[in-house]
């Protein structure tokens, strides 16, 4: 009877079963941040313990950086004392740190992968729960709390109960201007904030074989959002070309060993699964949410859900969303005022994201009142944006073209929506208060569609604003 | 590491703390979390539920000081979704919270909660509704969640409740943080990191 790849890679990290009847997993490799490990160092030290296995952990920051202010000290006391906590725990510790000096800081989820670090047929952890990108490579990654940072780092273990695991296929060709954001905006719409509660999400099919490694991990980075622990795809041919000659990769010799351990990872072709969910790509339109959380999602061209069509605690949900929001159930959500744009994020603030968003953005202007910013995901991926001449496609069309960082995701830095601003936003999360404002307002998108949307200065379809069709077959 | 406490009941007084999908953020927003240590969050437990902009107190349970001391929050559906920081847990702890009981947990927070020894208990939608009840027309009178029977008591019934059982068991048994367990086979660890081929 066929594996899936999660019990492969399940069973060959499993130390032993606990008393409890968990399992005490081998974490092959540990990404720490500036937020949630401070505390596990404090506990380290507490306990009279010291770091298991400094090779395997790799250490940036990312979610305190200013990323307009690239000079320490920061302005932000409390920002400055995270940083160099991180600098004194790795330093003490002997781990790597991409620190702001180094060229290579950024989102650690863009990071990982950009290094090599993230391999196929390993175990992840790092106390983010958006750990789930790194699935795209065909890794088992868990977001963690931060007792299990302080238990991986003191023994490169954690106690984890084991999954079931859901096959999502995604079937046929995408239409032009639908994006892998709208593709995994349309699987939580579908299956729900918490449909994935006590899953691990395999995507495959079509859509998914022909996905950049760059789109793969834009889904994988939301599998959190639908309460799945992780989601990841099978490794293959793109996995390895994109791994290939990058700097934590294996190379010489070893690579030819790696490549054929890590295809051994992937689902046999006759895996059984828990469950299996299939979508048709012809069925998925540019999408947006138009509530508090990922789920509460529509296309472009809907109207937003009448109270009465839903039933339950998601009417309730749904009351409370629109008033947050200040939006009127069966509207369109097309033609919302925008205050705010943000294209960056570790779910949208890769290199092939800015690449498709200059592509549209040339000749084009932010419309009058709108604040846009682009964030690129890392200082690699601003260096090469920049070669490319994509900040001057941005700051010519009005954007804010800023420094590496998690920037107005979620605001622990000076990024933040003021007031009731309503933003656009290429990030992962729309939940109350979330960008820095208890008011603040956020609808989530691909980052075209947030392009359209600070070109006309409010929610928009993309495929119109920037003449879609034409562009793609021309 | 020191023997950790039996966790085999949870007594206290109850708050209701309505609405699903309550994400992290709402827990604790992310402009509280810039700090090296735990100490202090519990002030910013659901700090915007609780003020305006201004720093006033909004109507909401965790405000009425017929909840003041509660230690056990009754909740709704997929509590706890959003991210993976233990701040959330950490604030409710700090703000003297000691157990939960809801509909159901988004993994992470309820994993976060078990370490701290702060049990995360569900419910059916009838039970829940029907201890909301009791805690609004009697809120001075405790509650007991009892992990050995299985129930919790209220208002002279008792309810049945669920919860994972390896939360269970290692609540009961006082090893509800794995790390003394983690740390105590090292031998095993490193037979699994030498047969890898990447470690």
């Amino acid at each position: 009877m066929g594996k899936t790849l999660f019990h492969k890679v399940w069973e060959d990290h499993a130390v032993r079963k606990l008393p409890n009847g968990q399992t005490q997993l081998f974490i092959g490799t540990h990404l720490i941040h500036e937020v949630t490990s401070p505390q596990a160092f404090g506990m380290l030290r507490d306990l009279g313990l010291t770091v298991k296995y400094p090779s395997r952990t790799f250490a940036t920051v990312d979610h305190i950086v200013p990323t307009n202010e690239l000079v320490e000290p920061y302005s932000d006391p409390l920002a400055q004392a995270m940083i160099e906590a991180l600098r004194k725990n790795t330093k003490e510790s002997g781990i790597t740190f991409f620190d702001t000096n180094t060229g290579k800081q950024g989102v650690v989820h863009i990071v990982g992968p950009e290094q090599g670090i993230t391999q196929p047929g390993t175990t992840i952890a790092c106390g983010d729960s958006h750990t789930a990108t790194h699935g795209a490579f065909g890794a088992i990654a868990f977001g963690i709390g931060t007792s299990q940072v302080r238990d991986v780092l003191a023994t490169q273990t954690m106690a984890l109960s084991p999954l079931k695991v859901r096959r999502i296929n995604v079937d046929g060709k995408l239409a032009p201007g639908v994006y892998a954001k709208d593709v995994i905006l349309h699987i939580i719409r579908l299956l729900g904030v918490n449909g994935g509660i006590g899953f691990a999400y395999e995507y495959g099919g079509e859509v998914f074989d022909n996905f950049s490694m760059e789109e793969r991990m834009t889904v994988c980075n939301m599998s959190i959002e639908g309460g799945a622990r992780c989601g990841y795809v099978n490794p293959d041919q793109k996995t390895f070309d994109y791994l290939k000659g990058r700097p934590y990769s294996p190379n010489g010799a070893k690579w030819e060993d790696a490549v054929k351990k890590w295809k051994s990872y992937a689902s046999d072709k006759d895996a059984i699964y828990d469950d299996v969910v299939n979508i048709k790509a012809e069925d998925i339109k540019p999408t947006v949410t138009w509530g508090i959380n990922p789920g509460q999602a529509v296309f472009i061209d809907e109207n937003l859900p009448l109270l009465e069509e839903l039933e339950g605690s998601d009417r309730a949900t749904a009351a409370e969303a629109y008033e947050h929001m200040s939006l009127t159930p069966g509207a369109p959500i097309r033609g919302t005022k925008i205050d705010v744009a943000f294209i960056g994020s570790c779910t949208n603030g890769r290199l092939s994201d800015l690449d498709e968003v200059a592509k549209y953005l040339k000749g084009k202007h932010v419309a009058p009142g709108v604040t846009a910013i682009c964030v690129p995901g890392s200082q690699v991926v601003a260096k090469i944006a920049e070669e490319k001449g994509l900040d001057k496609v941005f700051r010519e069309a009005g954007f804010e073209w800023r420094g590496a960082g998690c920037s107005m995701c979620l605001a622990m830095n000076p990024d933040k929506l003021k007031g009731n601003q309503l933003s656009a936003s290429s990030s992962n999360r729309n939940f109350k208060g979330r960008q820095g404002s208890p008011t603040g307002r956020t609808i989530l998108m691909s980052p075209v569609m947030v392009a359209a949307a600070a070109v006309t200065g409010e929610v928009s379809d993309a495929r119109e604003v920037f003449g879609f069709a034409e562009t793609v077959s021309a | 590491m020191s023997a950790l406490e039996k966790i085999t009941k949870v007594t206290g007084r109850a708050v209701p703390v309505p609405g699903d999908d309550v994400d992290t953020d709402r827990i604790i927003p992310a402009r509280f979390m810039k700090c090296v240590t735990f100490d202090g969050l519990g002030e910013f437990a659901f700090y915007d539920v609780r003020y305006d902009a201004e720093g006033k107190k909004k109507k909401h349970p965790l405000n009425e000081d017929r909840f003041k001391g509660a230690t056990i929050m009754l909740v709704g559906s997929n509590f706890g979704c959003g991210s993976s920081r233990e701040h959330a847990p950490q604030s409710l702890h700090k703000f003297g919270v000691r157990a939960l009981i809801g509909l159901s947990y988004a993994e992470i927070f309820f994993g976060n909660s078990t370490t701290l020894g702060m049990p995360c208990v569900s419910v059916d939608v009838e039970t829940l509704h029907t201890l909301t009840q009791i805690v609004e027309s009697h809120p001075e009178k405790p509650l007991t969640i009892d992990l050995e029977k299985m129930v919790v008591a209220a208002g002279g019934n008792e309810y049945p409740i669920k919860l994972a059982e390896s939360a269970r068991e290692g609540l009961l048994a006082g090893e509800w943080d794995p790390l003394a367990l983690l740390l105590n086979k090292p031998e095993e660890i490193e037979s699994v990191a030498d047969r890898l081929h990447y470690v």
